[in-house]
């Protein structure tokens, strides 16, 4: 069975709009959102972390070479990350 | 066995929501409803009943209260007044939207400014749309018989929304009546323990109170909308239910003299009485006369209202609130919207009376009727009384 986004109809709605399955907001992609996304620059990037524990989403993750990205799918280009990296590592662009 | 009773319809009130065994209470005092969870709290800190009572800060955090532990599962009730209504306001439109029964006894009071503890029905209106199911006693009976009703009508499987009953301050909260109290026997068979759609436990995981964007906040609207309108089923069928059970009867619309009568008059809340002897006197008189007293103010009882005034001439709505820069008192504005589609409607005329808590006598009702059976007035409502 394939499972539907949203309910189609307001008979479809669960009652007070409960949801009985964790984690749903995963399948809300609030990258739409987005204006301009974070580019880093890992010449520059010092591994500190300070754009993955600032991102407000949480959707920066930490590659195996310790360096840093966004989810797209999640990022809302609110470029809290660009504002905090002391380095410079991040810019933000047009998306 | 109900026992017959002689007690403040505030203190009464505790005790037949006490009957109904809630295990979460919180409240936080106000006049005039003071007297509802100050005596719960007697009744729980003398150990009689078995419940949690929270001593909140405030209002807002009182319904706050009462919400997650109703999403929880338990049987909640809170009580308030005006002001104490205002400050909750934030969380009264949320408490309908998750589907969650609350049941909240209202000391009906004006609402500032000028500053007034005293009765009118204006602190209700600011709350009338948000998707409480509301009712409106007319007397003490009415008050504890609505208030164990309330309980199961909210709490029902089609229903899950929260009750309100209103009580006009003082006018009622701080009468002393005779009343037929319940027993606990009669209100365990006639209420059962809440059997939630759903509750808050780390073992079924749900989310309530969720987003509701663009995308279904429509049908998340009309979804509440319908469960409201269709409340008004179970409602009923739970009226007979008490009617069987205890003998008293209650009707979205109840009538006193109105089957022949021309002239109706419509009231809410403890009015009613009052209007009842002016209805009397009237006939005495050799008038027509008639009364409607509206029990169910939401869902409004369109189709019972189309009914109850075929036949009638004159409508007359007496309204305890102003509607500020509104097309008639909210009411009367209601009623007028429900007749306008009806062949042969009334003329329909609109006082405001007793607001702030000024005097409503029996004269009044005299007054508002042979004015109103006379000619229609140039404005769409007035203020009865009113100097100047």
């Amino acid at each position: 069975m394939t499972e539907k986004k949203w309910p189609e109809t307001w008979q479809d709605t669960n009652p007070g709009l409960m949801i009985f399955k964790p984690g749903s907001s995963r399948s809300y992609l609030t990258g739409g959102w987005r204006a301009q996304k974070p580019i880093w620059d890992n010449t520059k990037c010092i591994k500190c972390g300070v754009c993955y524990l600032f991102c407000p989403e949480a959707c920066i993750t930490e590659d195996a070479e310790g360096f840093f990205m966004a989810d797209l799918n999640y990022c809302k280009g609110c470029g809290i990350c660009y504002h905090e990296c002391w380095p410079r590592a991040i810019k933000m662009v047009e998306d | 066995m109900s026992k017959r009773i002689g007690m403040e319809i505030a203190m009464a009130a505790a005790e037949a929501v006490a009957l109904c065994r809630p295990d979460v209470i919180a409240a936080y005092p106000i006049t005039p409803n003071t007297h509802i969870p100050e005596h719960l709290a007697d009744i729980v800190a003398d150990g009689d009943l078995d419940c949690e009572y929270i001593a909140v800060e405030s209002e807002h955090s009182a319904l706050s209260a009462c919400t997650g532990a109703s999403a929880a599962g338990a049987r909640v009730f809170t009580a308030t007044s005006s002001q104490g209504l205002l400050y909750m306001y934030e969380i009264v439109p949320v408490v309908p939207s998750m589907r969650l029964p609350v049941i909240m006894c209202l000391g009906n009071r004006a609402i500032s400014g000028p500053i007034n503890i005293w009765n009118d029905h204006s602190d209700y209106m600011c709350v009338r749309d948000l998707g409480w199911i509301s009712m409106f006693a007319s007397n003490g009976q009415e008050t504890i018989d609505m208030c164990i009703q309330a309980f199961k009508i909210g709490e029902h499987a089609d229903v899950m929304l929260p009750v309100l009953v209103n009580l006009d301050g003082f006018q009622l909260t701080h009468v002393v009546e005779a009343m037929m109290m319940p027993d606990q026997e009669e209100v365990d068979k006639f209420l059962p323990p809440r059997k939630p759609f759903a509750a808050l436990h780390p073992d079924n995981v749900v989310s309530m109170g969720t987003l509701g964007l663009p995308d279904i906040y429509n049908e998340a609207k009309k979804a509440n909308d319908e469960a409201l309108i269709n409340s008004k089923k179970v409602i009923l069928e739970i009226w007979k239910e008490w009617e069987t059970m205890f003998g008293r009867k209650y009707e979205p619309i109840m009538s006193y003299k109105a089957n022949d009568a021309d002239v109706l008059m419509l009231t809410m809340g403890s009015m009613g009485e009052t209007a009842q002897v002016a209805i009397d006197e009237l006939r005495k008189e050799g008038f027509k006369a008639g009364l409607l007293d509206l029990k169910l103010y939401r869902p409004f009882p369109a189709d019972e209202l189309k009914k109850a005034v075929k036949g009638c001439k004159n409508l007359i709505v007496i309204d305890r609130a102003v509607m500020s820069g509104g097309a008639a008192a909210p009411v009367c504005a209601e009623v007028k919207s429900v007749l306008y589609d009806e062949p042969d409607r009334p003329v329909i005329t609109n006082d405001i009376i007793g607001l702030g808590g000024r005097d409503v006598r029996v004269e009044d009702f005299i007054k508002i009727f042979k004015k109103a059976a006379k000619a229609k007035p140039e404005r769409a409502y007035e203020i009865y009384g009113v100097r100047g």
